[in-house]
């Protein structure tokens, strides 16, 4: 990429060399020459891809470097010494039964999540293409979760959940579906807990997914969909084999970014359960963080978020690919 | 096969606005080829889509075969259509593009191969069968399109400017093959397009469009030598007909009736005093432009076009004349073909 454009300014600068060799002498010669000197110089191309490798260097690949270490050391906070102590923190990660359980829930959480969001946002983003009234206003509300700060959505979902003030047991009191007392405790009963993180992840991701798909619904031409009514098709077989086929690569855009966003994150599960009850929301980043940060066991803790090395490296190489072929077509 | 009827067919896009479509009456003949040409903004997609029922009309009734089809769907319609960009499916290949509507109509699925194997031989396109939208040139599209179209053998076929995407060239040999295609298939067909010369070439009867509304409905030789309107008169026709206000009407002549006195053997002739200001040589014919010199329309600006104009000069003034049957009338007002009359010329 760096490469490209400093060779075809190579050879505009050389066109430009001769053609001022070639030129009167009474034309300025000075401008082409500066330009020339400036494209040629690759400290021009270094200096501005320079942020960039920085940034990257600086906040991801030190910090992963770090984890690499860590994770086969026995460092702990509060320790300054630290020992190479090979497998050890893997051998001893994979026996506990609370990994185990993380690495299930990790899977779970993102998976279910992602057919939700999946499901919902294509039907939503269908719905909000049509033409109708407040259109606009709806486009708008649905993005709000996605612009709210994610801790406060989560610990306003905290309240709506919670085993004694929940609006929601509160409205299943009220119509009689339960007595008081004996309504449901969403974070406090294992399944329920998962349900839970779950749909409010698919509610966090929800918007997101729908603008990506809005866009690519939007980028249909309206001439095909209206071919196919005329070829006799209905409304299931335009979706499924014209619309949704049309968006394929674009739905696969907004699936990946959903799986990292997901199986990545913890802030849902954090605010809401903390893990809880007994480790039954209990996924791969926030046991990394319980056993690292608040367990002061780094080492363990690096060990675990290596975890999620090779499904991030899948989903990139994914993502690559959907890119590369984006750009062929 | 079935005949395409409409009545006082009318579209309002937005309340209170001039309506795209007004009041448009047609009445289709079996097996024809009808055009429905205008400047863009005359309505004639609009009212395409509205036959094709990808547009609700606001008023009136549209019928096909003599059925009343406003309340039908598209796919109940029977209709096949061509757009302009062809809207082939990219995603598929050209053969599933073509079985598409068998499959969407649930033709019995034993018939599908042969069916599309006959569409495709018979716009010669066989070998692309397998390949995908994106690597057929624009020409191939078009074919694979028409294919679409045939494959289920439609009781109407309606094309939205099928050749604008085209270049120059392609543009001419495709028309010729759509020609011969109509007089294969035999099927009603309605084709939309904003260029006279395909109009001309290609229908069997003209629909001249101006916004919104049907100007004329002719054949092609009709609409040209005997235009309703000066709106049609200016149309058709490149350079378009001459017309020269005088008192309460309009006078027109086409620029290829307006030619060098002596070589008009009618005895009935409008002899005009032609000032040349400009000639275009266009390989073919050359293009004259000036003014009228003396009597009844003296100063007024005129066109000839000519087979030879080599011995013509910028500057000089000529004997022209124009045949008198050759003459054209419209009210001054209403702009609309009145009686010819007797006008003293001198």
């Amino acid at each position: 990429m760096a490469v490209n454009p400093a060779q075809s300014s190579d050879i505009v600068a050389e066109t430009n060399g001769s053609a001022a060799a070639a030129a009167p002498p009474s034309k300025p010669k000075w401008t082409k020459v500066k330009s020339a000197s400036a494209a040629q110089s690759p400290w021009l191309g270094a200096a501005m891809f320079a942020p960039a490798v920085l940034y990257l260097a600086a906040i991801i690949g030190g910090p992963f470097v770090l984890a690499v270490m860590y994770a086969f050391s026995d460092v702990r906070i509060g320790s300054t010494s630290m020992h190479y102590v090979g497998l050890e923190n893997f051998r001893s990660i994979i026996q506990s039964p609370t990994f185990r359980t993380s690495i299930e829930n990790s899977f779970i959480f993102t998976f279910v999540s992602q057919v939700i969001v999946l499901v919902g946002s294509t039907i939503l983003a269908f719905a909000l293409e049509k033409k109708f009234r407040g259109r606009g206003f709806f486009r708008f509300l649905i993005l709000l979760p996605w612009v709210a700060p994610i801790s406060l959505g989560a610990i306003g979902w905290k309240w709506i959940l919670d085993s004694l003030y929940s609006v929601i047991n509160w409205v299943l009191v009220a119509i009689h579906l339960y007595k008081p007392y004996s309504a449901p405790m969403w974070l406090g009963e294992p399944h329920l807990a998962m349900a839970s993180v779950i749909l409010v992840q698919s509610w966090r991701l929800l918007p997101f997914s729908t603008v990506i798909l809005l866009a690519g619904l939007t980028a249909i031409p309206k001439e095909i969909p209206e071919a196919a009514a005329i070829d006799g098709a209905g409304f299931w077989r335009t979706l499924f084999q014209v619309n949704i086929p049309m968006m394929l690569p674009i739905i696969n855009v907004a699936v990946l970014f959903g799986i990292i966003f997901t199986f990545t994150d913890m802030t849902v599960v954090y605010i809401l359960t903390a893990g809880g009850p007994f480790d039954s929301t209990q996924v791969l980043p926030s046991y990394a963080y319980f056993t690292g940060i608040l367990g002061s066991d780094l080492a363990a803790g690096a060990a675990v978020s290596l975890f999620l090395v090779p499904v991030l490296v899948a989903i990139a190489y994914f993502m690559l690919r959907v890119a590369h072929r984006a750009e062929v077509v | 096969m079935a005949v395409v009827q409409t009545r006082n067919l009318t579209k309002v896009f937005k309340q209170g606005e001039q309506g795209a479509v007004n009041n448009v009456n047609l009445e289709g003949r079996e097996g024809e080829f009808l055009v429905f040409l205008g400047p863009s903004g005359s309505g004639k997609t609009t009212l395409l889509r509205m036959i094709a029922g990808l547009e609700t009309p606001t008023d009136g009734e549209i019928l096909i075969g003599g059925r009343v089809v406003n309340d039908l769907s598209p796919r109940e319609r029977r209709i096949a259509m061509v757009f302009q960009s062809y809207a082939l499916y990219p995603h598929l290949t050209v053969y599933k593009n073509i079985v598409f509507p068998l499959k969407a109509q649930k033709v019995p699925r034993n018939t599908h191969k042969e069916k599309v194997e006959w569409a495709a031989s018979l716009l010669g396109i066989n070998h692309l069968l397998q390949r995908k939208p994106r690597e057929l040139s624009g020409g191939e599209r078009q074919r694979v399109a028409l294919a679409r179209a045939i494959v289920r053998e439609p009781s109407v076929f309606l094309l939205d400017e099928p050749l604008s995407n085209l270049d120059a060239k392609l543009r001419a040999s495709a028309r010729e093959e759509l020609e011969r295609f109509h007089r294969r298939i035999g099927t009603t067909t309605i084709y939309v397009t904003h260029d006279q010369v395909e109009a001309m070439a290609m229908g069997d009867r003209v629909v001249v469009l101006h916004k919104g509304y049907v100007r004329q409905i002719g054949t092609p030789t009709e609409v040209y030598d005997d235009p309703a309107d000066t709106f049609v008169a200016t149309f058709l026709g490149s350079p378009p007909m001459n017309l020269i206000e005088d008192t309460d009407v309009i006078v027109g002549f086409r620029p290829e009736h307006f030619r060098v006195s002596e070589a008009i053997t009618d005895t009935h002739k409008v002899p005009l005093k032609f000032h040349v200001e400009n000639i275009e040589y266009l390989g073919a014919d050359w293009i004259l432009s000036g003014i009228l010199m003396g009597g009844r329309f003296d100063g007024k600006k005129a066109v000839s076009r000519l087979l030879f104009g080599h011995e013509f000069e910028i500057g000089k003034t000529y004997d022209f004349a124009v045949p008198e049957r050759r003459l054209k009338f419209f009210d001054r007002s209403t702009e609309k073909k009145v009686e010819a009359r007797a006008l003293a010329w001198q």
